[in-house]
């Protein structure tokens, strides 16, 4: 885990001081609401819907017992005892009230947390593999560089006014969970065939109006290389990325519309320039940074604890099969806890079940915990025989739900019950889905997986890359959804197809009804996923079963 | 030819709290959409909007909202607005929390 330095504390503290004095200027009259909203959105504070909404940054998903108590405080004190945790690893707060936010980002700060670059033009939290450091398939913690890469881009100078906001993201492991081809810049540690560690840079990927898949542009970057390169990406696409038209703005845009070749010779002659001025980053730092992210101290002590209590234990069965991962060391597994229960709020966790999962951390999982995009919580260091009493624990606060991967398992955005840009509702059609195929007893049956749904085209619930996705959009003021197949949010992301025409509000659980009847009838064998079905057979037998009534006519 | 004018009020957010509020007739703010005032012409809409977003000191964002009248009530005619007029609908928050005291 990263502890600040003094100039961490100072810097924040700083910051603090200044809004502190904003908010005054704003409330007294000496700010107009034009002058104070790109300063409150500096520091996270957006007004929705019914308040204002704090977007606190979770570094790269990792935080401890002790933040995630100070979350549930801050829940409680200022708040509405809740905090909705996000697809880019970072919690929102509903309820604050302008006065409350410097206090809240004392509170923050108390505890080495800010909400610095959650909004703007800017780079944005650096998120990473949430199972970062613990995954079994790991070739190297990517923490240490997302911490680097997070105090190279706060307060950078030359790129608090980028064209648009530009988001990271790296991963370190075979399988790709942090959606690495959906960020302006995503970084794969690799390994070359010297053995030594470097980066895959991937750029122009993104969701949003215009989805696109990221690409490659530099195979192999040695890691000493990696902040002279970014500065690099970082200057091209500050000079020629779009400032004429917002939604051609991101540098997705500039990669389609210049070429990867073309702005790949530019990046490497603004590269040539870096690298030759560039000193390199601080032995002493980079050694610190990488120091506190070395793996705790495990215990290898073997034990049958998990296996016996398995054979009569149906319920902690289920949960092992669906919330556990492979972990690097053979002893312990990766637990995730659902912040999915049937027919609540996707990624909301009331301060009480925060704190339960603070003290889980602080007593079994050596202080850890993840945020993931899928907006559940990851408890990465769990020694297995300590499974049944970390399920037991669970339960008892219900956290305990066995859907990882499964079709209540659901990403979904805030949408229109708080957002501001929303068109439509998220939230309750995730629950009406959850609650559905529960009563259908399908969940298991279905098997894996993956919906996401956002309220509006900006794609925060991924809808893109799920499986199945669905798309809110406001017809004349009424809500209606898009339904797309085949999205695929790994290593080998796609986007989905447009199955056909919107579907009401009230038709988007039968819809999928249909669908995934579809899928069960159609299927080869109990093995063969959804996605896997998807890929085999087309989009044509799940139109049909969308659109029974063309079916007809076409027949 | 050009669309007949939609009855409309205006309606932001409150400085302090960010709680959704609707121009009435006296020039206040309130948090009922119900007690809001009713614009029938776009000059009325115009100036009333001019008016209000002036109140930089009380409110933010304010802009025209479309109504139907209910029993000479406004009321939303868009699903966001409604939303507005009672808070969420996955958590008892908002203005439906004290709606009934």
């Amino acid at each position: 885990m990263y502890n600040y330095t003094d100039f961490d504390h100072d810097f924040v503290r700083s910051r603090i001081d200044q809004f502190r004095g904003q908010v005054m200027r704003r409330v007294d009259g000496s700010l107009s609401e034009d002058e104070f909203k790109p300063l409150r959105l500096m520091n996270g504070l957006y007004l929705q819907l019914h308040a204002y909404m704090l977007r606190v940054a979770i570094p790269y998903g990792t935080l401890n017992g002790r933040q995630m108590r100070q979350l549930a405080y801050i829940a409680d004190r200022w708040d509405r005892g809740y905090g909705h945790f996000t697809t880019r690893q970072n919690i929102q707060f509903n309820w604050p009230k302008l006065r409350d936010v410097p206090e809240i980002l004392d509170a923050l700060a108390d505890v080495e947390m800010h909400a610095i670059q959650t909004s703007g033009n800017c780079i944005r939290n650096v998120t990473a593999d949430h199972f970062a450091g613990a995954a079994a398939d790991e070739v190297e913690d990517p923490r240490p560089t997302a911490e680097l890469l997070r105090q190279w881009s706060t307060d950078h100078p030359e790129f608090q006014f980028l064209p648009r906001k530009f988001k990271i993201a790296i991963s370190g492991a075979a399988a790709d969970r942090a959606v690495v081809r959906a960020h302006d810049i995503g970084l794969y540690l690799r390994r070359n065939a010297a053995g030594e560690a470097g980066y895959e840079v991937v750029i122009g990927g993104g969701l949003g109006r215009t989805p696109m898949v990221g690409k490659t542009v530099r195979e192999f970057l040695p890691k000493a290389d990696l902040l002279p390169y970014l500065e690099a990406i970082l200057q091209v696409y500050n000079l020629s990325g779009r400032r004429d038209n917002k939604y051609k703005a991101r540098i997705k845009i500039l990669v389609h519309e210049t070429g990867l070749d073309e702005l790949r010779g530019q990046i490497e002659s603004a590269f040539a320039v870096q690298k030759a001025a560039f000193k390199g980053v601080n032995p002493a730092v980079l050694a610190e940074i990488e120091a506190s992210f070395a793996p705790p101290v495990f215990n290898n002590t073997r034990s049958q604890a998990l296996e016996a209590a398995l054979s009569s234990d149906p319920v902690l069965r289920a949960f092992v099969d669906t919330n556990v991962a492979p972990h690097k060391n053979p002893a312990y597994g990766i637990v995730t806890v659902s912040i999915k229960t049937i027919g609540q709020t996707p990624g909301d966790a009331t301060s009480d079940q925060m704190r339960a999962l603070a003290d889980i951390a602080e007593e079994y999982g050596h202080d850890e915990l993840r945020i993931s995009h899928e907006q559940n919580v990851i408890l990465p260091h769990i020694r297995r025989s300590d499974i049944p009493a970390v399920h037991a624990r669970l339960k008892a606060v219900g956290l305990a739900s066995a859907n990882i991967g499964l079709i209540s398992d659901i990403i979904a955005c805030p949408g229109m019950d708080y957002c501001a840009l929303a068109t439509a509702r998220s939230i309750p059609v995730a629950q009406a889905i959850a609650i559905r195929f529960d009563e259908l007893r399908l969940e298991r049956e279905i098997g894996s997986i993956k919906i996401k749904i956002s309220g509006c085209i900006n794609a925060c619930g991924h809808h893109h890359v799920g499986h199945i996705g669905i798309l809110g959009l406001d017809r004349a003021g009424v809500e209606n959804y898009q339904i797309t197949l085949g999205g695929d949010a790994t290593e080998t992301m796609a986007v989905g197809e447009r199955a056909g025409p919107g579907f009401e509000y009230d038709a988007v659980v039968p819809a999928l009804e249909r669908l995934l009847d579809a899928y069960l009838k159609q299927r080869e064998s109990a093995e063969e996923t959804f996605i896997e079905a998807y890929r085999r057979l087309g989009v044509t037998p799940f139109k049909a079963a969308l659109y029974p009534e063309e079916a007809l006519d076409a027949a | 030819m050009a669309k007949p004018f939609s009855p409309k009020v205006v309606t932001a957010n409150d400085l302090m709290d960010g709680d959704a509020v609707w121009l009435t007739a006296a020039g206040t703010w309130s948090l009922k959409a119900d007690e809001a005032l009713v614009l029938d012409t776009p000059e009325d809409a115009a100036r009333a909007l001019a008016a209000a977003t002036a109140q930089q000191g009380q409110i933010v964002g304010a802009y025209l909202a479309d109504i139907a009248l209910a029993d000479g009530r406004p009321v939303p005619v868009h699903t966001r607005e409604a939303l507005r007029t009672r808070g969420p609908s996955n958590y008892y928050h908002g203005k439906q929390e004290t709606a009934h005291v």
